[in-house]
């Protein structure tokens, strides 16, 4: 979707960055501050695409940079190899080295991991401290420069260049991962599991993902950093440092690759100038940096708690326009077996305890195909607990659950989708910063194969056509082609339950779960909706919904099954259900 | 075998006070959602302005809550300008103004010219408390109500901040305060001496204080109805910023208490508490940040683990201390809960 006209502030930005040294009379001094702000860069971009994009916070991005550092540290001066040889080491080090700690650390929820990072990367700067190979507090001196053929990028100057091209080059990377397949997978890991397990997003291995290319970014600084120093010693890579990272993301703006960018600048600045001017105001007291930079920064987050980046662009006059995905484009449809048997979904004494309270008490139904099946009754009935059930959010306490006659067992959210069964959430759970045509997107992940490292060349084009070709179809379906571009949080709640309903229509379900689908419609919308489901069943799917709105249900579905406190009370047709002593006893109460 | 009981001796005494920080934050997280890194500062002020008072000076932490106060004052305003009025005013004089000020005349007043200990660590107390309360007004109520994370981001320029003021009052040197009690007695081949026993007395009765606070009296459980919905906490009449500041109240009590109990058996500098702080976080990790109990038995799992490994492998103390907290880690996440949502 990035156009070539989006890449243009980009090349422009580069071609600024590689005019800087030559300009006559610049002072070496900035040249090293310019190098500084560029290794920064690169660790906060990889905490913006963990922290800010994936919600995995870590203080302890600064430990990676030191395996990237001590690979190439020990590898050059103790083994004399090129430091050219020792990039793709420290790389798979640092790498290697996330997997270890991530493989613990990503499964933890909110507060634990940024905590668990502290503690770990406090271990590690003290491992670094104390190894002798590693030449202990004294650490590694004599790294030898980067050098291509007889030139040696000893001064600040000449590494300057190896430093921003990496920095170039991950921030491209890094804005091509985001804006993908995988990167819709990693931009929904903040919103909480279960929407995109839903989808067939194997979360934590997507968490796992981020981590580590997180940390080979740090892996990438700390090398850089290691030849740019020509030493390495433990205090770069301590637990202020790794605070100083988080930093520089949030400062910058979290969610943004280049709020890394301009964070780093802002930052290392902002230190160079509290270190040399406030000694001269206070007269030399103390750390009054530390003081200063502290308070600021309790400052920033209460007046600009996004950081500095969307602030700016927000006041950037022009919008470039988004190129429309080509709906030509053809996805094909998804393997199905042979509707055999005419029951698609078969509940068979299904059971859901939770303590001493039975949510769902041995409910059978079923859904035949090409059929709508309403699942109604008075609210704390379990209708959404069953849904649960039926798509693996919640494991079952009792009872079979078969699809096409297979008992499903416990089967993982990401395998019941592969079924063939979508849904949508009573509580909608779309990525409310991401615009409508990516949120739908997400629903045709399963559909494509291009992987990280695909996205991140841009080898996946083809595969991403068709997957937002797909989504786009599947927008104009449900009638919200006005609002394709539009953030999915800005929509009404009315119509971001239709987004939902065309997120799981991007599956290509057999079998459509609706939660609540009509809640905060108008009487307008409804009858569309109802039209909607209506064609979706005489096309070949089914549709099991859940709705309370009693107009809607009666005039749609073709089976209506009915729960009250967890147990089932009535099933038949509209006519015979409201004509239910039963029903009509749970709904009103005993006299009605 | 003797030296085994020396070192679990040793473990037990540093395990008390990391069972009584990782009790202060658990309190302050459970209440704010805040993950209170400047702990390790209150442990600091409060050790470092109990032994500057012992040594007769006026400790700078006292014109820091003065400071502080002004800005809290001047935060009270602001948020309460459209509604100004004489109780309120009143109030936010007397807290944010009278209060510091009243403890910075007491300390000056009294610097120099008396030595009973006792004194001496109430004036401590207040000036860390006050800190704490007034910490909590400026740097955390007006954005009580965002992520963890923005929180613990401010929790850290909290810690940058407070110590770097550290440096500015207390210098670099470190600094030893004079014992509780001179006491020693003998339980062969143990040596007991008043201070230790001190450390255990205050950390039970400080545990059981805040195990009857939170369980039996209604301030207690408003917090932890804060701590589970502000804005249900609000509509039934909790004043959640009040909540906010008694835990901040609380926590730097107790870290200064810590501090205090620590500050005559080992040299303390302006900088260590950030250590000992982190050493009460694996132990709140491990109990979850939830538990009390738990939180106090994986403090003494800490200190002895501690203790132990400086004695058999002094170089990788810290190393093992921390890479404690991944086997737990690892134990938490197999027993994590399958559903986690929405967090921000």
């Amino acid at each position: 979707m990035i156009a070539m006209a989006q890449r243009l502030p980009i090349i422009g930005f580069a071609l600024v960055m590689a005019a800087i040294p030559f300009i006559p009379g610049m002072p070496p001094f900035w040249i090293v501050l310019l190098d500084n702000i560029g290794l920064s860069a690169l660790v906060a971009m990889g905490l913006v695409l963990l922290t800010g994009v994936g919600g995995l916070t870590s203080f302890g991005q600064a430990a990676f940079c030191g395996f990237g550092a001590y690979t190439t540290a020990v590898l050059t001066t103790t083994y004399g190899l090129s430091p050219w040889l020792t990039l793709p080491l420290s790389l798979l080090v640092s790498g290697i080295a996330a997997v270890a700690l991530g493989l613990v650390t990503v499964r933890l929820s909110g507060h634990y991991l940024p905590l668990g990072t502290i503690a770990w990367g406090l271990g590690l700067f003290y491992l670094f401290s104390k190894l002798e190979f590693l030449g202990r507090n004294d650490g590694i001196s004599g790294i030898p420069p980067l050098a291509i053929g007889g030139l040696r990028m000893i001064d600040p100057g000449s590494i300057y260049f190896a430093i921003w091209i990496a920095v170039v080059l991950c921030a491209l990377l890094t804005m091509n991962l985001l804006d993908s397949r995988t990167g819709r997978a990693i931009r929904a890991l903040r919103r909480g599991h279960v929407a995109a397990e839903a989808f067939g997003i194997q979360t934590p291995r997507a968490k796992l993902l981020v981590f580590i290319y997180a940390a080979v970014l740090a892996g990438l600084s700390g090398w850089l950093y290691a030849h740019f120093q020509r030493a390495a010693n433990p205090t770069p890579f301590g637990a202020q440092a790794g605070i100083e990272y988080l930093f520089i993301a949030v400062v910058g703006g979290a969610g943004y690759v280049w709020g890394g960018v301009l964070g780093a600048a802002i930052v290392v600045i902002l230190k160079e100038i509290l270190q040399s001017y406030l000694p001269l105001v206070f007269h030399g007291e103390g750390q009054l940096e530390t003081i200063v930079f502290g308070i600021l920064l309790v400052a920033l987050l209460q007046l600009a708690p996004t950081g500095v980046w969307p602030w700016l662009t927000a006041h950037i006059p022009f919008r470039l326009n988004r190129k429309r995905p080509d709906t030509s484009l053809a996805l094909p449809p998804r393997a199905r077996a042979a509707l055999t048997p005419d029951v698609l979904l078969q509940v068979d004494h299904a059971r859901k305890q939770f303590g001493g309270v039975i949510a769902v008490n041995d409910v059978s139904f079923d859904v035949q195909a090409r059929e709508i099946v309403a699942l109604i009754g008075p609210n704390g009935a379990g209708k959404s607990t069953t849904f649960n059930l039926i798509t693996g959010v919640l494991t079952s306490s009792g009872g079979t659950i078969s699809v096409l006659g297979r008992k499903i067992g416990n089967a993982t959210p990401q395998q019941v989708v592969k079924l063939g069964i979508s849904r949508t959430f009573q509580h909608v759970k779309l990525v409310p910063d991401m615009t409508v045509l990516e949120n739908v997107a997400i629903g045709a992940h399963l559909r494509g194969q291009a992987g990280a490292l695909a996205s991140m060349f841009r080898l996946d084009r083809a595969d991403e056509a068709k997957l937002l070709a797909e989504a786009a179809r599947q927008i104009e379906r449900v009638g919200l082609t006005a609002h394709i571009d539009a953030l999915a949080g800005s929509l009404a709640l009315g119509q971001q339950r239709i987004v939902e309903i065309a997120r799981a229509l991007c599956v290509d379900p057999m079998l459509l779960l609706l939660d609540e689908p009509a809640a905060g419609l108008r009487h307008l919308e409804k009858q569309q909706l109802a039209n909607l489901l209506r064609q979706l069943r005489d096309g070949g799917m089914s549709v099991l919904l859940v709705e309370h709105d009693m107009g809607f249900v009666m005039d749609l579905a073709d089976r209506i099954v009915v729960l009250d406190f967890g147990t089932k009370i009535a099933e038949g047709t509209p006519e015979a259900i409201k004509a239910n002593p039963d029903v009509i006893r749970a709904y009103l109460g005993a006299v009605a | 075998m003797t030296i085994m009981l020396f070192l679990l001796q040793d473990g037990i005494t540093n395990g008390a006070i990391y069972a009584l920080l990782g009790l202060a934050l658990v309190l302050v997280f459970a209440v704010t959602r805040v993950i209170l890194i400047p702990q390790g500062e209150f442990v600091t002020y409060g050790a470092l302005t109990y032994a500057t008072l012992s040594s007769g000076q006026v400790p700078g932490t006292a014109r820091l809550a003065v400071a502080m106060g002004i800005v809290a004052f001047g935060l009270d305003l602001f948020a309460g300008r459209r509604s100004l009025h004489a109780a309120l005013l009143g109030r936010a004089f007397a807290i944010n103004i009278l209060l510091p000020a009243a403890i910075l005349a007491l300390t000056t007043s009294l610097a120099g010219r008396q030595h009973l200990i006792a004194v001496n660590i109430a004036l401590s107390l207040s000036i860390v408390g006050t800190i704490g309360l007034f910490l909590y007004r400026i740097a955390f109520q007006p954005i009580a109500h965002t992520s963890v994370l923005v929180l613990l981001i401010a929790s850290v320029g909290c810690h940058l901040a407070l110590q770097g003021f550290g440096l500015v009052f207390f210098g670099a040197e470190g600094q030893r305060g004079p014992a509780l009690s001179d006491a020693v007695f003998t339980v062969d081949p143990l040596r007991f001496t008043g201070q230790s026993i001190a450390i255990y007395a205050v950390t039970v009765a400080l545990i059981a204080g805040l195990w009857l606070f939170f369980g039996f009296t209604l301030t207690g459980k408003a917090l932890r109805a804060t701590a589970v919905n502000r804005l249900g906490a609000r509509l039934v009449g909790i004043r959640t910023a009040l909540s906010g500041q008694i835990a901040f109240l609380l926590a730097s009590v107790i870290g200064a208490v810590s501090g205090i109990l620590i500050v005559p058996i080992t040299t303390l500098y302006y900088d260590t508490g950030f250590l000992i702080g982190l050493k009460g976080f694996v132990a709140a990790i491990i109990g979850g940040l939830v538990s009390y109990p738990l939180t106090a038995i994986a403090a003494l799992l800490v200190g002895s683990v501690e203790a132990f490994s400086s004695f058999y492998a002094s170089n990788f103390k810290e190393v093992i201390v921390f890479t404690l907290i991944i086997p737990v880690l690892l134990l938490r996440s197999l027993a994590a809960p399958a559903v986690e949502e929405e967090k921000d």
